[in-house]
């Protein structure tokens, strides 16, 4: 059975050229790039060239990129980095809705000295800049919006935000995972201080990442040790992840046209077509501020890791918010913190293309899921006509988290 | 990714005995919408008090599914005095486990049952709880918090999250919960500190057994190693290892250290464990 991956968001395949490109760096090629000699010496010029093809993709300079070992390194890099250089700010301002690499490092600074602002989102997933503008303060040391949601694709009028930001004098940081190769950007037309992406989101290998930091910017390094990365990011470079990376930022530069066109295109059929033909369905997120690749959906009266495990069966890769597979036993906190309706918030089901997707990959999803969803709600108690009683919709509609 | 058994896969692609009996005899509702998984079972009882067809409808994840398909395959064909025996393990049991994370699903098959059999006997109406609720979140009692602790041996209130779901919200409650699985303990220790001393040598053996099943092989399989009572004589409790644990050199210590511990704490403190002769 042929694998249909519809789970770039979580993470993408290694493109060929990029695999290609690495792969001296593992065999002949591994010497280490700070050595005095030729044979490791040279790299450091691969590296160089990897740094370039980064900033390429996102309109910065190559010395305001620095390469980390994953997307969390970068978000957690640069909030520590603001709050270090700011010692008499304890304040952070973020949103309900980010990753878990800037929310649950926020928490737990909130449960070390710092002041947290979670910003809430409205029922499209959307944030209010005038809510940005209200919780900023004289202490406020920086404020970190993701650029888009990872889970419903949602953006983030980030460009707005760091500008309102630079006004007041406070670092912005972005975690642009999800927006970066799937969005045109361009660093020199915006005022945003620091940035963070991944490669493996965008068709490099896992564990390879970059921080933008903009020139000037005052920083603090989170990892101390050598000289690498100018002192800002000790150890020795992962050089064929970084290499690959590079070639992956260029591939990513040439396919930007593609994503916004094709691929847009093929997830505006998917959604179309699944929300006409599965009754009682909705899409989670705002329906045009949104990456052209990512459609998270919701399925009235049945619960998304049955649909996943159906899906799975028939060789779908998806992903769901629903509380069984977030490990927790509560929906995404994404789907809870835009009010989507208990009803819908257990089954909803993400499906997040790349542009190795195809119109053959759209049509098996069609001609799978909506029999799956038709098949669960045949087992389900609930439907649109046998709505639970008052007692079993909620076990207690007062209480609030 | 949850690593579920083929079993419990088989039930819940396959499931049995979907759907409602018109004028059934019992109907037992639990769960809701907003808690993520929800059960309806129908259970239909003839005059002898045989349940000769029970059915189901579920919201819920695939082990959520499965529990009630398997619930309604173990009652059919049981009196209803023999289906209340049902615990939430022997459904576990039935589909060849179920993960830790989601034994709440386990737990919400046997309240099903619990609840359409109180209904056949006109004891409640089918959504009846009882108890007061301690998690808000998702609508847990006390009683219900009690008795997974009871029968489940739980000793955290992770277990109890586990279990029953309670505390997996706010977390509001979980001090109220760890007064709950203290509560237990407590009684439960001091039953046995009452009950009489001399257990007959069946007793000890089906005791023996029991905490080895719960207490030890899970620990020793997870290392693949595993462990076979040979022989009770008085207080000398003669095992054999298998696996890994046979001929690890560590094996001496695993025996007296662990097993043993668990043996005199949970069944007799005079026991003495023996390694049967290879
Ligand atoms: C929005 C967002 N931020 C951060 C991360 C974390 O990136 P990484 O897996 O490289 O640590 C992810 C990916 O899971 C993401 O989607």
């Amino acid at each position: 059975m042929k694998t249909v991956y519809l789970d770039n968001n979580a993470t993408t395949s290694v493109a060929p050229e990029a695999l290609d490109a690495m792969l001296p760096f593992l065999r002949q090629r591994y010497g280490n790039p700070s050595s005095m000699h030729a044979f490791g010496g040279l790299v450091a010029r691969d590296l160089q060239r990897a740094r370039e093809q980064a900033a390429a993709l996102i309109g910065a300079d190559p010395s305001e990129i620095l390469f980390t070992s994953c997307g969390t390194e970068s978000d957690s890099t640069a909030i520590r980095s603001a709050l270090e250089v700011n010692p008499g700010r304890r304040h952070i301002v973020t949103t309900r809705v980010e990753h878990p690499a800037v929310l649950t490092l926020c928490q737990w600074l909130g449960d070390h000295g710092y002041k947290v602002t979670e910003l809430p989102v409205d029922g499209n997933g959307m944030l209010d800049l005038a809510e940005v503008e209200r919780a900023v303060k004289a202490d406020t040391a920086i404020v970190s919006v993701m650029w888009a949601n990872n889970e419903t694709g949602v953006l983030f009028p980030v460009e707005r935000i760091a500008e309102m930001c630079r006004e007041r004098g406070i670092l912005f940081h972005t975690d642009a995972v999800q927006a970066v190769g799937k969005i045109p950007m361009d660093m020199r037309r915006n005022r945003i201080d620091m940035l963070s992406f991944s490669g493996h989101k965008l068709h490099a290998p896992k564990g390879v990442a970059v921080l933008y930091v903009r020139r000037g910017t005052r920083f603090a390094p989170f990892l101390i040790g050598g000289h690498q990365e100018h002192g800002r990011r000790a150890g020795t470079e992962n050089v064929a992840s970084i290499v690959a990376l590079g070639r992956a930022c260029e591939l990513a530069a040439q396919g930007l046209e593609a994503e916004n066109t094709r691929v847009r295109a093929l997830r505006d059929r998917l959604e179309a077509e699944l929300l006409r033909r599965i009754p009682d369905a909705r899409l989670n997120g705002h329906p045009r501020a949104r990456l052209p690749n990512t459609t998270n959906l919701s399925f009235e009266f049945v619960e998304g890791e049955a649909i996943l495990l159906h899906l799975d069966q028939a060789g779908i890769c998806a992903s769901s918010g629903s509380a069984c597979t977030s490990g927790s036993l509560e929906p995404s906190h994404v789907l809870r913190a835009m009010g989507v309706p208990f009803t819908f918030a257990h089954g909803s089901v993400r499906l997040s293309l790349s542009r190795y997707s195809t119109d053959a990959d759209v049509d098996a999803v069609l001609a799978a899921l909506p029999p799956i969803i038709e098949r669960l709600r045949a087992i389900s108690p609930f439907s649109r006509t046998r709505m639970p009683s008052a007692a079993r919709l909620a076990p207690d509609p007062a209480h609030k988290h | 990714m949850w690593d579920y058994s083929a079993k419990l896969k088989d039930h819940f692609f396959n499931p049995r005995n979907v759907g409602e009996i018109p004028g059934a005899s019992g109907v037992g509702e639990v769960g809701s919408l907003a808690c993520g998984d929800a059960l309806t079972l129908f259970i239909k009882v003839d005059d002898r008090g045989v349940i000769t067809e029970a059915k189901f409808k579920t919201f819920g994840c695939g082990s959520a599914i499965a529990s009630a398909s398997a619930l309604t395959e173990m009652i059919v064909g049981k009196t209803v005095e023999e289906a209340m025996q049902i615990t939430n393990q022997d459904i576990a049991d039935f589909l060849g486990g179920i993960p830790r994370e989601k034994m709440h699903c386990s737990v919400m098959g046997r309240e099903a049952l619990e609840a359409a059999i109180n209904n056949f006997r006109g004891l409640g109406a089918p959504q009846a709880r009882k108890g007061e609720i301690v998690c808000k979140c998702f609508g847990v009692t006390d009683e219900e918090i009690r008795r997974a602790v009871r029968e489940n041996h739980l000793k955290t209130v992770e277990d109890v999250t586990h279990y029953t779901k309670a505390g997996g919200g706010c977390g509001q409650c979980r001090d109220a919960i760890a007064r709950l699985v203290d509560e237990v303990i407590a009684a439960e220790r001091a039953q046995a500190a009452q009950a009489p001393r001399r257990l007959t040598t069946v007793q000890k053996i089906k005791k023996i057994e029991d905490v080895l099943e719960r207490e030890v092989r899970p620990t020793l399989r997870a290392d693949g190693g595993d462990i076979d009572l040979v022989d009770v004589d008085g207080n000398r409790v003669i095992v054999a290892l298998r696996g890994v644990c046979s001929h690890c050199p560590g094996s001496g210590a695993t025996l007296s250290g662990y097993v043993e511990t668990k043996l005199r704490e949970l069944v007799d403190p005079d026991l003495v464990l023996e390694e049967a002769p290879k």
